[in-house]
């Protein structure tokens, strides 16, 4: 029982990530019609934020320390972060070492940025293309954005660990009743859940209970019927646009405590996070989240050794097995609403 | 008389198309050099031309760009150019830095992306266009296999940089291929002393596997080490190796007996899953009785500086190390940090002594011709080159030598010093015979000189 509520929690937590990043994708395909291959790219460029931030917050001058030497028996140059001096080492130390959640308040503005340039500097232009041109622009998008993120950082995976009170696991063996450690889950992992909860919650709120959600969902179900109406919706959708490049970025930031960010990781959330907008239906934002969690709670099951035990390699497809089956038997997805995609 | 000529005519027709679409349809790489005594030969030219292939994009990136600074390097020294690095420590004396043979050393690059088929395309590129008479390099073995066996085909001899699978010097061994990496068998033979005398004899390994070739033998090596001195085996499972997140991979770990974790994996994947295996407070676990222990067979500076503080008090194997202090590492690290701000990693040792060694040789047999740089290195002894007296055995082109087990360090005094040494282990305890069944299976062949 212990191991499956661990892998319950795994898969939660897995979910989360896919459902932010699907979430973003199916609002910009709800929203724009574009398929865009470069959201897995915002999320990294997100965790490249508070990779930023964290080398921002540690920019250095040097001094020597003539009593100990470096590799090469020169005296050694020690390096003395700015903001030690300007809030001194105790202030100065804890928002290099808060960095991440810090990262969260410099990321939203950089990703509204991006987000606002990429719609309007290169994806409006694919609007009324077909999809297998938005998709070869918006994967060749993601291709320069990941080279000039490895020419910077280079293409080692950088740590940016969770600040050090946050690390750690909490004991839910305890709290159910069950041996103490028995079923023990990592603090931020369990952060990055209530993370996404709130930032899908939000969202949906937003679109909800707000005249700007409300216009954004009508203009979902009807472009050209909201249009005549005299409302700019163009505007509200690179707005849009610009709302699920932060989601994304967001989701990146959260994530680089987890797993140690590098340049190709958004590659390798796109592909999983493409199959989880299909089988949550085509433009549905709850079809996305509902799909995401599924996955990844799938994806968790399926990789315990007593089912790789029992079929070999499960592991490795029961993704794609399971999208495979659900559009034969539901060729819409999950939730996907009729028309869409369909021409 | 006429229709035997028109018959005649018309057969000779068909039998000179039929050789003309052969020659055309034959890889200029098997005829281009028909009339030279071997594939690339430099002749009278006053250069000759080393090919580096190395991973320039891709996640060993940065490891092959550490490999291709130590080759840059290497031909500076080669040239006569710079203080001469390792040339000066090492025991053959037949390096002038006059190149080779007198030849000034020229090289070009490509680019592995570590991927088989883009690593032999640049390999091939480099040898049919650029006329490279030797290519070296690589941060995989399975890179390596494939290029070996390319080499071996084609006819220049291949000097395989980061490569530590077993198979690249057993069932894939190649007679134009040399490795002087360690591999995975050696891992395992130097760190299960280091680990009985660390956690005892009475152990529970749980191994999780990168799904690939080097996985396999890394953890077949590691298993049967630390199983013929007690420890058992209770679960083994294979991790794809696009895998990022390996949480799903740890929690069964918390659910098993286990109270050590064997970590057989390399790069991201061993950044990865040290890290998830942390977060899980795996290392603060007591398990049995014992405090529990994580493992990683393979070590890389870079890989540690990527994990950051969780490969703390983590035991595992390198080949080579900046902090040694014999004075072949000490001429190395000086070399090598004087020209780029901060030491070698091991990929950038092992390379630039491959590109020596291939040197050296080809001034001993008086020849870059493949064969006689097989000649010369098959059986080779040399020293001073950072590892101790080391052996190029004759019957698997393998490396014999000292290999080194090493533990993350509590408390790193730079971004460089990640690992320190806990124990040289004599080549003596890592050498097995050349038929061992971790190696079994495909034969060395004969060179292929390529013309």
């Amino acid at each position: 029982m212990d191991a499956i509520i661990l892998q319950v929690l795994n898969g939660l937590d897995k979910g989360s990530a896919y459902a932010l990043i699907a979430l973003g994708l199916t609002l910009i395909f709800g929203t724009l019609g574009v398929v865009n291959f470069a959201h897995g790219a915002l999320f990294m460029l997100g965790a490249f934020c508070a990779v930023t931030l964290n080398v921002i917050l540690n920019t250095s001058y040097e001094t020597i320390d003539p009593d100990r030497t470096d590799f090469l028996g020169n005296p050694l140059k020690v390096e003395t972060p700015y903001i030690f001096d300007w809030f001194g080492p105790e202030v100065g130390g804890a928002m290099i070492e808060w960095s991440v959640p810090l990262a969260i308040l410099f990321a939203i503005p950089i990703m509204v940025v991006i987000g606002l340039s990429m719609e309007r500097g290169l994806i409006k232009y694919f609007y009324h293309r077909p999809h297998a041109d938005q998709i070869l622009v918006t994967f060749g998008l993601a291709i320069v954005l990941q080279e000039i993120v490895k020419y910077f950082y280079g293409a080692n995976p950088i740590p940016t660990p969770a600040p050090a009170g946050l690390v750690g696991s909490f004991d839910f063996g305890v709290l159910l009743g069950f041996e103490p450690g028995s079923i023990i889950y990592p603090n931020w992992r369990l952060i990055y859940f209530v993370f996404a909860a709130v930032i899908i919650g939000a969202l949906f709120a937003f679109l909800r209970f707000t005249t700007f959600g409300m216009v954004v969902r009508a203009g979902m179900a009807d472009r050209e019927t909201v249009g005549l109406l005299g409302i700019n919706i163009d505007k509200r959708f690179t707005i849009m646009f610009a709302i699920a490049a932060c989601v994304a970025g967001l989701a990146g930031v959260m994530y680089t405590p987890i797993n140690s960010p590098n340049y190709h990781m958004g590659m390798d959330f796109l592909v999983l996070s493409f199959v989880v907008v299909v089988v949550g239906g085509m433009g549905s934002l709850a079809g996305a989240v509902a799909a995401g969690f599924l996955l990844g709670v799938l994806e968790s099951f399926a990789s315990m050794a007593q089912v790789v035990d029992l079929f070999p390699g499960i592991n490795q497809i029961i993704i794609y097995l399971v999208a495979i089956i659900i559009l034969l038997t539901r060729p819409r997805g999950l939730m996907g609403r009729k028309g869409v995609m369909e021409d | 008389m006429s229709e035997i000529g028109k018959a005649a005519s018309r057969r000779s027709v068909l039998k000179g198309s039929l050789a003309a679409g052969a020659a055309i349809a034959m890889p200029t790489i098997f005829t281009s050099q028909a009339k030279a005594a071997f594939l690339n030969d430099p002749g009278a030219a006053s250069t000759v031309t080393l090919g580096f292939n190395v991973p320039q994009s891709g996640p060993y990136a940065d490891e092959g760009a550490d490999e291709l600074r130590a080759y840059l390097l290497a031909v500076e020294h080669l040239n006569g150019e710079g203080d001469g690095g390792m040339m000066n420590t090492f025991s053959s004396k037949a390096l002038k830095g006059n190149g080779i043979l007198g030849k000034k050393v020229e090289y070009v690059t490509g680019d592995t992306q570590t991927k088989s088929d883009a690593a032999r395309a640049s390999a091939k590129s480099m040898i049919e266009k650029d006329g490279a008479i030797m290519i070296t390099g690589g941060s995989s073995s399975g890179v390596a296999v494939a290029v070996q066996a390319l080499c071996q085909e084609a006819g220049v001899i291949f000097m395989a940089g980061l490569t530590h699978s077993n198979d690249t010097t057993g069932k894939d061994k190649k007679a134009n291929g040399f490795r002087h990496f360690f591999n995975s068998y050696m891992s395992g033979a130097a760190l299960a002393p280091v680990l009985k005398n660390a956690y005892g004899t009475d152990r529970k390994a749980y191994h999780l596997t990168a799904d690939y070739n080097w996985g396999y033998t890394t953890e077949e090596a590691v298993r049967t080490s630390t199983e013929s001195m007690g420890w058992e085996t209770v679960e083994a499972v294979k991790t794809p190796l696009a895998q990022t997140d390996f949480s799903s991979y740890i929690t069964p770990v918390l659910q098993s007996d286990a109270d050590v974790l064997v970590l057989n994996h390399y790069g991201g994947n061993m950044v990865n899953s040290l890290t998830n295996a942390v977060q899980f407070g795996l290392r603060d676990r007591v398990a049995n009785g014992k405090n529990f222990e994580i493992i990683v067979p393979l070590y890389s500076r870079l890989m540690a500086k990527g994990a950051g503080a969780n490969v703390k008090g983590i035991f595992g194997s390198t080949n080579w190390h900046w902090s040694l202090q014999d004075e072949a590492s000490k001429a190395f690290v000086q070399s090598f940090g004087t020209k780029y701000g901060f030491p070698p990693s091991q990929a950038a040792h092992t390379c630039y002594v491959q590109a020596l060694l291939y040197a050296d040789a080809v001034e001993r047999g008086g020849s870059f011709n493949p064969c006689s740089v097989v000649e010369a290195l098959e059986g080779f002894e040399f020293d001073g080159m950072g590892n101790g007296p080391t052996l190029y055995r004759a019957e698997d082109h393998q490396c014999f030598k000292d290999v080194l087990v090493v533990k993350g360090k509590e408390n790193p005094s730079s971004e460089f010093d990640l690992l320190e040494i806990v124990e040289v282990t004599p080549v003596a305890q890592v050498t097995y015979a050349p038929d061992h069944p971790q190696f079994a299976g495909g034969q060395l062949g004969t060179c292929n000189p390529g013309a």
